[in-house]
């Protein structure tokens, strides 16, 4: 019937305007501005601020952001941990795990150069081999514990060959359970292509998932490093990554503030501003530092107390020279590390699996752990360093 | 940059099309354990497995009836369940040529930093699990998102979460050979008119469809499962003509032709209200590129449910209460229902809303 057919048509089922202008829900915004303005409701951007852990997330997050300071990344899952241990003929098994670990927390003074460390679920939850809880020597160390909570990388449908991580799934419960057992921090790290794209998808995903974990660790009580690792691979060259990095840093702090994620109880953990590892340009570290610190003032928020990079393939020496050079100014965060290969690699080849190069092997983790402590402050010189310490660790195709 | 069109392509097209041919729709029997205890409860009967059963069997097994249905919902445990003499669940409604469901979703939890919404559960492992359920026969899942009206709600946070985990699930969905079925659901709650449930609605759907387009979902290989645009459950009711305008007017505003079907949830209305609701609808004369049907649970069940009581010696009249139901809301899937279909009594004028309700 035609009236029926225009009644479709005009009806307007649309509020009056002074009924959605106090409720801004309805509005699409398109900039995070556009909304703190329209915003009159009663604020969701306080609501965060007066959650029960805020106070906790800021201390936290300053403790590990403490000049001179970095995390030491010890959380391979044991797969991969298994790779590490192949690596020096030795087998998979927990009790290899359970050595490996203990070697590395009780290396004697290594809270001067490490303020977390991040661990595997098994690690939280293990003993030293003399039977000492793993958290309570990290707390005795005074470095904080901390925990990593995604679930893994899957492939991505309809993307270029991309993938996704998980770990959404009762994540608010596990991290109230690992915040019981002593954890204060988190980790999550996604990872984003050059070669493949990247796609708008693939992207969007990242930012999204991670700030959903953001969200959902601070209201656990967990401060959460916000890890988009833009992968080495490829040929590409300082300029793309750049151009890449923008994207990426852009979607992601939109989507926390999205998601009501207070700033300062977060940590990012970015890879560096670099070339591909296939291409043809090297870069100085000072070009290195150059292009890294003009991301990071273009798309890092200075609320966000520090900014750990990752070392994603680069040698011990490389890792810490980029570091240095970044430190040569002030910057409105604290610039630093949270290096695992970068860190423990000489240090596994001295262990071998021996209890005799316990000693030696702590050595070689307190040489690495030093210098970076002082590129932190700006102040590492790269005298004396090993050959091995200089040996890059890029694998094409890494799989974490 | 479009869909992703992988190894199931026709075959999720071809079945979402069957599952919305006209004059057929979906029974939503896939009450979890706990929330299948509560209809147990309502007739005094137990929740143990043996009783979950025969319910379920009741169902599948009503002469007639299944030529009504395209599709049934399943939980997981009814999935792998099976007839009093052995048959699997999923054999009889194959051979009745009903396509087996399965729920997938996890359930919800809190959005902190909200007044009380909600995300849904359920993406870690996916994947693997649709392989499953597949091999056990299932060739379409669904996943129920839901969403509030309030003085800020629902708030951006919510229908972004929302729209891109029904996105997420869906191509995941489609990757595994199952045809999705999309659920954002607004729930009726609330003391506010009809408009601004259409308005919701709306912008809640244009999210819902522009999370699908971002994730390449296939959309002619999946359905709709929306709410009806009604006044909040405080508010005075219209009538279904009035209902059918504004939910017809919100959905030709944002769901694309491609979209085989809508299927209704049922939400709360009584069993005679949803089919009313339905009817109207299908007998309004503007272009609707997609088939309007429904995919009830409540509002297919509720006067079998209390006419069978849980006791064998009332299992015939239980189905033929259910055969009733059936062919109403099939009638109403092509505008041709006469009304009265209330024949077994008030069960099914009753209003199933409940306020607050915990899926």
């Amino acid at each position: 019937m035609a009236s029926t057919s225009a009644t479709l048509l005009k009806a307007s089922p649309v509020l009056e305007k002074s009924e959605w202008v106090k409720g801004q829900s309805l509005l699409r915004q398109t900039s995070f501005v556009a909304a703190v303005r329209r915003h009159v409701a009663p604020s969701r951007l306080t609501v965060r601020a007066s959650s029960a852990y805020a106070d906790e997330l800021v201390k936290t997050a300053k403790t590990i952001a403490s000049p001179g300071r970095g995390i030491l990344a010890m959380d391979e899952s044991n797969a991969t941990c298994g790779k590490r241990l192949a690596s020096i003929g030795l087998e998979n098994t927990e009790a290899n795990r359970q050595a490996y670990r203990t070697l590395l927390i009780t290396a004697p003074g290594l809270g001067q150069y490490i303020s977390g460390a991040i661990l595997f679920e098994e690690t939280l939850y293990q003993s030293t081999t003399d039977g000492r809880k793993m958290v309570d020597v990290l707390s005795e160390q005074n470095i904080v514990p901390g925990i990593k909570v995604d679930k893994g990388l899957v492939p991505l449908a309809g993307s270029n060959n991309e993938s996704w991580c998980q770990g959404l799934d009762g994540l608010a419960s596990r991290s109230a359970a690992y915040y019981q057992q002593g954890a204060r921090f988190a980790k999550w790290r996604t990872v984003v292509s050059i070669p493949n794209g990247p796609s708008a998808l693939a992207v969007k995903e990242a930012a999204w998932g991670l700030a959903r974990y953001a969200a959902i660790s601070q209201d656990n009580g967990l401060v959460p490093i916000v890890e988009p690792e833009i992968l080495l691979d490829g040929e590409h060259s300082i300029d793309r990554t750049y151009e890449v990095a923008e994207k990426v840093w852009a979607e992601v702090f939109f989507y926390l503030a999205q998601n009501n994620v207070m700033f300062e109880g977060i940590l990012l953990k970015p890879s560096m501003v670099t070339p591909g590892a296939e291409s043809k340009d090297r870069a100085t570290p000072e070009q290195v530092a150059s292009y890294t610190l003009k991301l990071l003032r273009n798309r890092i928020p200075p609320a966000v107390p520090g900014i750990m990079f990752l070392s994603g393939g680069q040698s011990e020496v490389e890792a810490t020279l980029n570091l240095n050079a970044m430190n040569q100014g002030s910057n409105p965060w604290h610039v630093s590390f949270s290096y695992a290969r970068a860190l423990q690699n000489t240090c596994l080849k001295t262990w071998g699996g021996r209890p005799e190069n316990v000693k030696a092997a702590q050595d070689t983790l307190l040489v690495r752990a030093q210098a970076n402590s002082l590129a932190q402050l700006g102040k590492y010189t790269g005298e004396g360093e090993s050959e091995e310490a200089k040996k890059g660790m890029f694998v094409k195709g890494y799989t974490y | 940059m479009s869909a992703f069109v992988g190894k199931y392509a026709d075959e999720l097209i071809k079945t979402a099309k069957y599952i919305a041919t006209p004059g057929k729709g979906i029974l939503a029997a896939d009450e979890s354990t706990g929330t299948i205890g509560k209809r147990l409860a309502s007739i005094n009967v137990e929740n143990i497995e043996s009783n979950r059963q025969s319910l379920r069997e009741l169902l599948f097994t009503s002469p007639g009836a299944l030529s009504y249905i395209s599709g049934v919902i399943l939980f997981e445990e009814t999935l792998y369940q099976k007839t009093s003499d052995g048959k699997p669940f999923v054999d009889v409604l194959e051979e009745n040529g009903v396509i087996p469901g399965i729920k997938v979703d996890k359930g919800v939890v809190e959005l902190a930093g909200t007044n009380g919404e909600t995300t849904t559960q359920g993406l870690d492992s996916l994947g693997q699990r649709c392989q499953q359920y597949y091999k056990a026969g299932a060739r379409f899942a669904k996943w129920r998102a839901v969403l509030k009206i309030g003085p800020t709600e629902p708030s951006e946070l919510s229908i972004q979460e929302n729209a891109k985990g029904l996105a997420r699930y869906a191509i995941i969905c489609q990757e595994n050979g199952l045809v999705p079925i999309v659920e954002p659901e607004v729930l009726t709650d609330g003391n506010h008119d009809i408009k601004k449930c259409a308005a919701v609605t709306e912008t809640v759907l244009a999210a819902v469809y522009k999370a699908l387009n971002d994730h390449h979902v296939l959309l002619e290989g999946t359905l709709l499962k929306p709410n009806m645009v009604t006044p909040g459950s405080d508010s005075p009711k219209v009538g279904p003509e009035v209902i059918a305008e504004y939910t017809v007017a919100a959905l030709r505003r944002t769901v694309p032709p491609a979209v085989p079907g809508v299927v209704f949830l049922s939400g709360g209305q009584s069993e005679e209200e949803a089919t009313l609701n339905l009817d109207a609808m299908n007998k309004l004369e503007v272009l609707k590129p997609w088939t309007l049907s429904f995919s009830f649970g409540r509002a297919l069940q509720q006067s079998t449910l209390k006419t069978w009581a849980g006791k064998k010696e009332n299992v015939t009249k239980a189905q033929a209460t259910f055969l009733v139901r059936c062919k109403a809301n099939s009638d109403a899937t092509i505008g041709k229902y006469a009304g009265g279909g209330a024949g077994t009594g008030s069960a099914a004028s009753e209003s199933l809303f409940e306020k607050g309700y915990k899926y």
